[in-house]
């Protein structure tokens, strides 16, 4: 039965990383809307912050993503309201299909946050000025390693090791390999069904009998 | 902790329990959907071999994508013709009721969930889409998920959340004439910040919201959600239910009506409830409010000067910066007088019959400025209608306006609504981002759907105060 969906936990992250800055970066720079003309999220990697990173020829803008020494990057670090605006999925799976598995900010939107839970992508926060410090420290370090300890709530880069927060909710799901909550959730279906029945809205006829 | 608020409460009557992570299961008593966000969740239901657990609590529509002007099918982009027809094959294998354009009832989500009654107080509402905070303004708990999210509702029925705190904005005193709802929100936006209601649900509350219609109540919980907050309410009164009364479900169910009332007062925030934190606003001292940036935060009223960047906050300094230099626009002028190229009436936020009953009231008898297209787009095929019963489409037609089908159109750009190049758009929608309506150099000044009317006639941002009124009857 395919409810049994493997999800692995998610305890560690490391990777070199990539700078991202600016505050308010919304989920339009993220992945454009055009880009979302697509029945499936395969593909969408290459049109991570495209407007940004091309002009209208498709030549490369100034842009990190552009450059040679952050290709490899898997840990994006940004600063503060990242990904506000819309609720579209496509934009941390564009991002996590260009490369990245953990993103460290200042920052970021409810939503934003919630949709890379659910790809087991940690969003982790620290302060403005030792996220600018790491984003300079990677900048002159383009092949260091970061390590996230997600359980810890430590980074790890150079010499330095800092103190970040990960939302309690998402430090469990993470670590304890529960943020692919569907399985989870269906197991409770009687109890949801009991609870349709409850509310006084909810006709009986849009309650489905148990399976 | 708040306690004793809609929110606590209706919070609490859809939890089925808490998940090992320290969130709780909660019910999901309506689950909108449309073709963008829906179909990689029916396809990951497939992989799994999962049906939809609640296809009578769920609704879809097509918003996004559909063309406005054609919608002959197969619609000529072949993309748009792909996603609606997947979403015809999804809702169809599911027993899924879905208001396509046959039926007259399509729209935007937003518009058509309230219009159908099906919408109500104390109900969770979710959707794949940010606005979803719109239904708030019936006392619902409604938010905006991902598309994995998605598929948990509709495996599931359920939805994994952790509870939010609650700050109640209260708007006290009566709005100045000229002065709607938008312009509250962009004010509450502007001072709060996009950040502002990050871990937070807004209660709106006050005299200025309580005098408001339930068209005006939607436009401000719309934009919860560009303050940070992923949902705002209005706690449900007589006007709101005046409005249910009208709508379909309670016109065919009327029992229902009576039934449920006592539920919707159940769940009202208790007089002496505690909240986590209260902003109060004079209301009275506002004006209509303009953006000059490109996030929903940087407004201003019509008469007041653009910030300077030095003169802001330092973290929102650079953010300023960047956006004066898109927009082109200089510190210490107002937005009055700031050509435009095109005017767009429409959106989830202000494509309401009020909307468009208000805006026509300039336009009557003046025509577009030559060198602006405008374009009417109705929230949905109902406004559609009604607008054309009451005369207004052919007050806008002989303006110059276009008048659109129903969609989400140029707020997004994901049809061929599209602004091209550097053009600058007086918009009534709610996103003022860098490449939002299709152009990565258009410039988008976000301002009430009069406000739009005046700018369409005059060519330039304009303070609708100036232009005299026309009585429609």
């Amino acid at each position: 039965m395919s409810d049994e969906v493997e999800i692995p936990e998610v305890n560690y992250v490391s990777g070199t990383g990539v700078p991202i800055r600016g505050n308010d970066i919304d989920t339009d720079q993220i992945i454009p809307a055009r880009f979302m003309k697509v029945v499936t999220f395969d593909g969408l990697g290459e049109f991570a912050f495209f407007d940004v990173r091309f002009d209208d020829e498709d030549n490369q803008k100034d842009h990190p993503m552009n450059e040679e020494q952050f290709q490899d990057a898997s840990v994006m670090v940004v600063n503060n309201n990242f990904g506000c605006g819309s609720s579209r999925e496509h934009a941390p799976q564009a991002l996590m299909r260009w490369g990245i598995d953990a993103l460290i900010g200042e920052g970021f939107a409810e939503i934003f946050a919630g949709n890379c839970l659910a790809l087991g992508i940690p969003t982790v926060t620290a302060d403005s000025e030792t996220i600018q410090e790491l984003q300079d420290w990677v900048d002159e370090n383009p092949a260091g390693e970061i390590d996230i300890d997600v359980e810890a709530e430590t980074v790890t880069y150079g010499d330095n090791e800092i103190d970040v927060t990960v939302d309690d909710a998402q430090r469990k799901a993470l670590v304890e390999g529960v943020w692919d909550t569907t399985a989870l959730m269906k197991s409770n279906a009687g109890a949801v069904r009991d609870k349709a029945r409850e509310l006084p809205y909810v006709e009986d006829a849009a309650i489905p009998d148990a399976e | 902790m708040s306690k004793g608020t809609l929110y606590d409460k209706v919070w609490e009557n859809h939890k089925v329990t808490e998940l090992p992570t320290g969130q709780d299961q909660l019910f999901v008593g309506l689950h909108l959907i449309h073709e963008v966000t829906s179909p990689q969740a029916f396809g990951m239901l497939e992989e799994r071999d999962l049906d939809v657990a609640f296809p009578k609590l769920t609704h879809a529509t097509v918003d996004h994508i559909v063309p406005t002007a054609d919608q002959s099918r197969p619609y000529k982009e072949d993309a748009a013709e792909e996603m609606m027809a997947e979403l015809e094959q999804n809702v169809r294998d599911a027993g899924i009721d879905f208001s396509d354009p046959t039926t007259g009832d399509q729209g935007i989500v937003h518009v058509i969930g309230p219009e159908q009654g099906i919408t109500q107080p104390g109900k969770t509402i979710v959707c794949g889409d940010s606005h979803t905070s719109t239904h708030g303004a019936f006392g619902a708990l409604a938010f905006g998920i991902g598309t994995s999210q998605i598929r948990d509702v509709l495996a599931t029925g359920t939805v994994a959340m952790e509870k939010q705190k609650v700050r109640k904005i209260e708007i006290t005193g009566e709005l100045q004439e000229g002065v709607e709802a938008k312009d509250i929100i962009l004010e509450i936006i502007r001072r709060l910040g996009t950040e502002g209601g990050v871990g937070y649900v807004y209660e709106y509350a006050g005299e200025a919201i309580e005098n408001l219609d339930m068209e005006g109540r939607m436009s401000i919980c719309n934009m919860s959600i560009e303050g940070g907050a992923r949902a705002g309410y209005v706690n449900p009164d007589e006007t709101t239910y005046e409005w249910l009364e009208q709508t379909d479900y309670f016109q065919e169910n009327p029992e229902k009506f009576d039934e449920l009332k006592p539920y919707w007062e159940s769940i009202r925030s208790d007089d002496d409830a505690e909240y986590d934190d209260v902003v109060t606003i004079d209301g009275s001292s506002l004006e209509p409010v303009v953006t000059w940036g490109t996030t929903p935060g940087q407004g201003i009223g019509i008469t007041d000067p653009i910030p300077s960047p030095e003169e802001l906050p330092e973290e929102k300094q650079d953010t300023a910066r960047r956006a004066q230099e898109h927009m082109r626009v200089e510190p210490g002028e107002t937005m009055e007088g700031y050509d435009i190229d095109v005017a767009f009436l429409g959106s989830c936020t202000n494509a309401r019959l009020p909307d468009l009953r208000r805006a026509a009231r300039i336009v009557k008898g003046r025509q577009v400025d030559d060198d602006v297209r405008a374009m009417v787009v109705p929230g949905s095929q109902r406004v559609q209608r009604k607008a054309k019963e009451e005369g207004l489409k052919d007050i806008f037609e002989e303006a110059g306006f276009e008048w659109r089908n129903a969609g989400c159109s140029m707020c997004l750009g994901m049809n061929e609504d599209q602004l091209e190049g550097d053009e600058a758009c007086a918009s009534s929608s709610n996103r003022n981002f860098i490449g939002r309506q299709g152009s990565k150099d258009g410039r988008t000044v976000l301002m009430n759907p009069r406000m739009v009317a005046a700018a369409a006639i005059t060519g330039e941002v304009s303070d609708v105060r100036d232009l005299k009124e026309v009585n429609l009857a």
